[in-house]
């Protein structure tokens, strides 16, 4: 598991809670936005090591097929990704 | 042997947070909450990490987790750890991040005596040698001649004055059961001491260095390098504290420039040869010191 989107933003006064407490892991927005820069697999030259995965302060490189994956909602573009690949299997890529 | 990358619980626990591209903060809490799992409660006082967190309705933990006052980390976890045993509930870890100003200043009195009782939980302090949510003041874990808002670089001032408090020792010297420091660019060995520590029943305290790009000046891919950097410099230093026994984990052969490490930071910039001199003498005084009181295994790899 992990924080995922829901379609529900709560808005309304009966919505939000009396007392501080709320379901963990509500996301309500994406951070995609905050990106300039992103980062894209070279999955040819990727082994699966998971050092980027291990890096990646914001958790979102997952593993997949015995390579890895970007969940781009969430990636700031900070590059440490990028910097912690020693194969080269990740550049960034300046946003559109 | 200990957790690594391929067996590391693949669940996020901290995830779609408000915390600047590349912030080490986050990191460690990511990390540590992979290690410990879901059934950890975890405490937040304020600082970047809550304020990055929690932003109702955008809730980044997937764990249990509360924001405490920025002085009550430790007792905060008193109550929850008690409170959670008189219920019965016995398979859940209480952790606690708070930053260097919420665990150096502020909320040193409440860790003292967290400690001091030996509750059971794990003291996490994440140090990004400032009080970065508030606008980059000093602490008393900022280092020598950093620029902070507090301690701004001019003519006559160069920076911060005061030389960084040994938070570990001063810790160790409670006689707590495990202390250790960590650094986030030597993940590995910062995950060994996570689920050691949790293993460990009492007081547990971890010190990790988390590098702020915002407040160090660097760029936001820099925060791993660096961190590693001020390990191999000889500027951060990384130990256990266990039966009375301080160990040494890492020893770098030859240490590399300190000028090197500090020049890539903004709020280094500033300093004059003489400053730099000043940091490479305090460091070789303290690395005297440990290599006379630190144990130290060779054959032991990080
Ligand atoms: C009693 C009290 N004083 C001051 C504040 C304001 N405040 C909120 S966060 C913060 C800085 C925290 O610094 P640190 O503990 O180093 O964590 P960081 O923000 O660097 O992660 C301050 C001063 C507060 N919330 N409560
Ligand atoms: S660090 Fe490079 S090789 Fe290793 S998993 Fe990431 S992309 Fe693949
Ligand atoms: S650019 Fe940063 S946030 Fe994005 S995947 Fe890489 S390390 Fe994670
Ligand atoms: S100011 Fe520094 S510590 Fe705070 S969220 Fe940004 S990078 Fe992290
Ligand atoms: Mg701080």
């Amino acid at each position: 598991m992990k924080p995922y989107l829901r379609e529900k933003v709560p808005k309304t006064l009966s919505e939000i809670p009396e007392y501080t407490v709320f379901e963990a892991g509500y996301l309500v927005s994406k951070n995609a936005g905050w990106r300039n820069v992103r980062p894209t697999v070279d999955k040819a030259k990727c082994v699966g090591c998971l050092k980027c995965y291990l890096c990646c302060p914001d958790g979102v490189i997952a593993k997949q097929d015995g390579k890895i994956a970007i969940d781009y909602d969430f990636c700031k573009g900070c590059g440490i990704c990028a910097k912690t690949c020693k194969l080269g299997a990740i550049e960034m890529e300046a946003e559109i | 042997m200990s957790i690594t990358a391929k067996t590391l619980d693949e669940n996020e626990y901290f995830y779609g947070h408000k915390a600047c591209a590349g912030c080490g903060g986050s990191l460690a809490v990511r990390i540590a909450l992979k290690v410990l799992g879901e059934r950890t409660v975890a405490v937040l006082p304020a600082g970047c990490m809550s304020a990055v967190g929690f932003n109702f309705p955008q809730l980044c933990f997937s764990n249990n987790a509360i924001i405490s006052t920025f002085a009550g980390t430790a007792s905060m976890l008193t109550g929850i750890e008690a409170g959670l045993r008189a219920q019965g509930i016995t398979d859940f870890q209480a952790v606690g991040f708070a930053g260097d100003g919420g665990t150096a200043d502020i909320g040193l009195q409440a860790l003292s005596g967290a400690i001091d009782r030996n509750d059971d939980i794990l003291y996490i302090c994440y140090d990004n040698e400032a009080y970065m949510n508030t606008g980059i003041q000093k602490s008393s874990l900022t280092p020598f001649g950093a620029r902070t808002t507090t301690t701004p670089a001019g003519k006559n001032i160069r920076g911060n004055l005061r030389p960084k408090k040994n938070m570990f020792e001063i810790v160790a010297a409670h006689d707590i059961p495990y202390a250790a420091t960590a650094n986030v660019g030597f993940l590995q060995d910062f995950m060994r001491k996570v689920e050691k520590a949790s293993k460990i029943k009492g007081t547990k305290f971890i010190h990790i260095i988390a590098p702020c790009p915002t407040g160090w000046g660097i760029p936001s891919d820099e925060t791993v390098e660096i961190a590693k950097e001020i390990v191999n410099c000889g500027l951060w230093v990384l130990a256990e504290y266990e039966n009375g026994e301080y160990k040494l984990n890492y020893r770098p052969k030859n240490f590399s420039n300190p000028a090197d490490y500090l020049k890539k930071q903004s709020r280094f910039r500033h300093l004059t040869d003489e400053d730099i001199q000043t940091i490479i003498t305090s460091r070789d005084i303290k690395w005297g010191y440990i290599d006379k009181n630190y144990k130290f295994n060779q054959e032991e790899k990080l």
